[in-house]
């Protein structure tokens, strides 16, 4: 016998009332409705990490914050994106990771298109107020067609999960720990010996700053090309159907 | 295995036990044997050749500062100091008057005020031979559990003693079990959680050095409960006597047939396996051991989904600490109503923690919950050698606080430590005297937090680094208001934005001591302050 079942739950976001599906997350609602998240390490395609913490949101009832990238929906939640005490820390996070590499965008191949650039404008932090941590980071330009820059490098783990998930090659991760993690090809062999790269070039569109990027691209001139990501998704969720 | 087997295998050791008249037990865990009571026992072992008396390695028996130790039963007297040279002496006094200088006061508060539930083998059997646990009862829970009882009896067994989970957070055990019993799966899990790190601690490692069935009888209880197979024991490679005696502990329940297929003839079946940790602190989180045993980069991952539904290799998994599991059997076979006797409302049971730092008697104790801290410094602890004055105690590792003489009439219990700024934790407990200064203190525990931080998460990676550097101004009396200010700013954000427990109790070293010894941090800055003005002059 069918059992009635409920899988539409209702919620309020930002007091806005708004219907959604029990698998979907509140980002993705919260984007259904244009109702503005911020994030970092998420791009849509890939499976969400939780790293950046930006996404956080406050729920009525619960004591913690949540990452609105990967909780659930829930019947009668209320959610709240935008409070004071977030952008607080939104920008507080945003500064720490100003602080943690050496971005300086003024000699960045991807000033003007950069995600973490467009951000910091975006949310407001006109400044960093924790002290520069100014590490020894080393660059990557062993590949014949693209480098990497770990001094812009924030860790959003988006070029591992693409070139594992997408690719299938998984050529990148991530070795060390705390302040000292990176990330590195292979066994940390450089990237222009890399056995298992591809070239696809996925991890650099992805990128959210000019921590990878293309060889012969001057100051401002990298734009990333992401379009290929949701359309081979799409592809391939169909063809799996 | 049926329990007529049990009980004959329970008699022939005995039996065999009463064959002697005297039975020396030697300590034989790491503590001890690195002051050399492996030399002890072998130079005693040979003394009492073709004496009516045995020679047995035994559990911790407690005092580990005063290692070796020496215990002869029946008579109960308690050698401390023990060197290969006294072994002769030892034995020749045997049932006369004991040897005065080596003899240590069992009469103290040190060993009458514990009281033993997860440690009631510990010092007394031969964790090498499994016969001497069935001797001491072992694995007849397990028994009654799989012959008497239904999974969801032992679960409501569980749930009714009150016991919470021992690894700190305190979560329902009966609760937990019932979340994984109720998750769909074609497979289901069991972990033990042996990656212990706080500094200072090594109750874990104590249990399973001394008493590894306990453990394996609680988990083996546990998967038939929750309707799992397969177990995994997660330990510390740092551990290799504890990782040992847990490997000879798994193939000798094997062998009789409390571990494998068809355990104690009935149709459950449950098989153990160790793996070993690499050295990463943040491994007993439970979604970053469980990452770490699937073979990959041992970090966390947001909950939920919580492993009871989504755990190891997606399917639910039940992960307990190893004190936890060794409170099963006794709960099972004392029942529910003897275990929640004990301890307070809401804290049931007994807790063991490793007593260390500026106290007289140093080692492991285990004590009713509600027992207020001042009990276990002054009293089992024996207080603050030299007559130095009291200054803090720090319960609850790298996430936990420390805890001024104000409080030292608190009771411990998981709810008590939470409102004054600790935590319970695993059972680390360093008592620190006046001379110990706090903002060090704060910043020591912040480099663990910052050196042990996975990286995943931005507020941890960055956020323990720079309050890490502030804390090391504050030190160097180089810091300034402002830098205070930032200090406590940053604390507030890893604290509420971090990914795992890691980034959210890393804060608390420093926002305990700046509840409570704020005055420090303010002379540290009021001195570099002056310097400044001397130089500007």
């Amino acid at each position: 016998m069918k059992q009635p079942s409920s899988h539409i739950k209702t919620l309020q976001i930002d007091g806005q009332d708004v219907g959604a599906n029990q698998d979907e997350t509140i980002l993705e609602v919260a984007r259904e409705n244009g109702i503005y998240i911020p994030t970092l390490c998420e791009i849509e395609g890939l499976s969400p990490h939780g790293g950046c913490r930006l996404c956080l949101v406050e729920v009525k009832g619960v004591n913690k914050l949540l990452p609105a990238c990967v909780t659930h929906v829930q019947e009668g939640m209320e959610v709240f994106t935008n409070s004071p005490r977030l952008q607080e820390y939104r920008r507080t996070i945003l500064e720490l990771i100003f602080s943690e590499g050496n971005h300086i965008c003024a000699v960045c191949v991807v000033n003007g298109r950069c995600d973490l650039q467009a951000l910091a404008t975006k949310l407001g932090m006109t400044h960093v107020s924790v002290p520069y941590l100014y590490p020894r980071r080393s660059v990557d330009a062993s590949h014949d067609r693209f480098a990497l820059d770990r001094n812009r490098c924030i860790l959003c783990t988006r070029c591992v999960r693409v070139c594992d998930e997408i690719e299938g090659a998984h050529t990148w991760d991530v070795s060390g720990r705390g302040v000292q993690a990176h990330v590195v090809t292979d066994l940390n062999t450089p990237w222009g010996d890399s056995d298992t790269c591809t070239s696809c070039g996925k991890c650099v569109n992805v990128c959210p700053t000019g921590a990878l990027f293309e060889k012969g691209k001057a100051v401002a001139e990298m734009s990333k090309k992401r379009g290929f990501l949701p359309y081979l998704t799409q592809m391939r969720e169909k063809r799996s159907k | 295995m049926m329990i007529e087997e049990l009980h004959k295998i329970a008699a022939v050791e005995r039996d065999e036990d009463n064959r002697f008249q005297h039975h020396i037990h030697v300590c034989m865990e790491t503590a001890c044997i690195a002051s050399r009571s492996d030399h002890v026992k072998q130079a005693l072992t040979e003394a009492a050749a073709g004496k009516p008396c045995r020679v047995k390695g035994v559990g911790c028996m407690g005092l580990c500062s005063a290692g070796p130790l020496v215990k002869v039963e029946p008579e109960g007297v308690l050698y401390q100091g023990v060197t290969p040279e006294d072994a002769t002496e030892i034995v020749a006094k045997l049932g006369d008057s004991p040897v005065s200088r080596l003899e240590c006061d069992t009469e103290t508060p040190f060993f009458k005020r514990q009281t033993k539930i997860v440690l009631e083998n510990s010092g007394l059997i031969d964790p090498e031979r499994i016969e001497n646990y069935i001797a001491a009862d072992g694995y007849l829970a397990l028994h009654t559990a799989l012959n008497t009882m239904t999974p969801a009896e032992v679960i409501a067994q569980i749930a009714k003693s009150g016991l919470r989970g021992r690894g700190g957070a305190g979560f329902s055990t009966g609760l937990k079990w019932t979340t994984v019993a109720k998750s769909q799966g074609e497979r289901k899990f069991v972990i033990c959680n042996a990656d212990e790190g706080d500094p200072g601690a090594f109750m874990d490692r104590s249990v399973l050095e001394g008493d590894p069935h306990a453990v394996l009888e609680g988990m083996a209880i546990a998967a038939y409960a929750v309707g799992a197979s397969q177990g995994y024991v997660y330990v510390r490679a740092e551990y290799p006597l504890a990782v040992e005696r847990l490997k000879l502990a798994i193939r000798q329940a094997k062998k009789l047939g409390l571990l494998g297929e068809n355990i104690c003839g009935t149709t459950f079946s449950f098989n153990v396996d160790i793996r070993l940790g690499a050295g990463a602190f943040v491994c007993g989180e439970e979604t970053a051991l469980i990452a770490s045993i699937e073979g990959k980069r041992g970090q966390p991952r947001p909950r939920p989904p919580f492993p009871a539904e989504y755990g190891l290799w997606g399917y639910p998994t039940l992960i307990n600490n190893v004190e936890t599991y060794a409170n099963v059997a006794p709960i099972i076979r004392k029942g529910a109503d003897w275990f929640s006797a004990i301890g307070t409302e809401k804290s049931k049971g007994t807790k063991v923690f490793a007593l260390t730092g500026q106290v007289v008697n140093t080692g492991l104790i285990e004590v009713p919950m509600g027992i207020t801290l001042r009990e276990i410094v002054f009293d089992i602890g024996g207080g603050i050698p030299e007559g130095r004055k009291f200054k803090a105690v720090q319960t609850g590792g790298p996430g936990g606080g420390c805890i001024p003489d104000e409080y030292l009439d608190m009771p411990v219990d998981y709810e008590s430590l939470l409102k004054i700024g600790s935590f319970m934790g695993s059972g680390g407990m360093i008592v620190m005297d006046e001379t110990s200064n706090m903002v060090e203190i704060a910043q020591y525990f912040m480099e663990f937090s910052k050196t042990e931080s996975c990286g995943k998460c931005v507020p941890c990676r960055v956020g323990t680094a720079q309050m890490y550097e502030l804390l090391d101004k504050v030190v160097k009396c180089e810091a300034t208001m402002d830098d205070l200010l930032l200090l406590e700013r940053l604390c507030d954000v890893v604290k509420n934005t971090s990914l795992c427990g890691l980034g959210q109790g890393a804060p608390n070293p420093v926002l305990s001591t700046l509840r409570y010894f704020r005055h420090e941090y303010l002379a540290r800055i009021q001195e570099g302050n002056r310097e400044t003005a001397f130089v500007s002059h």
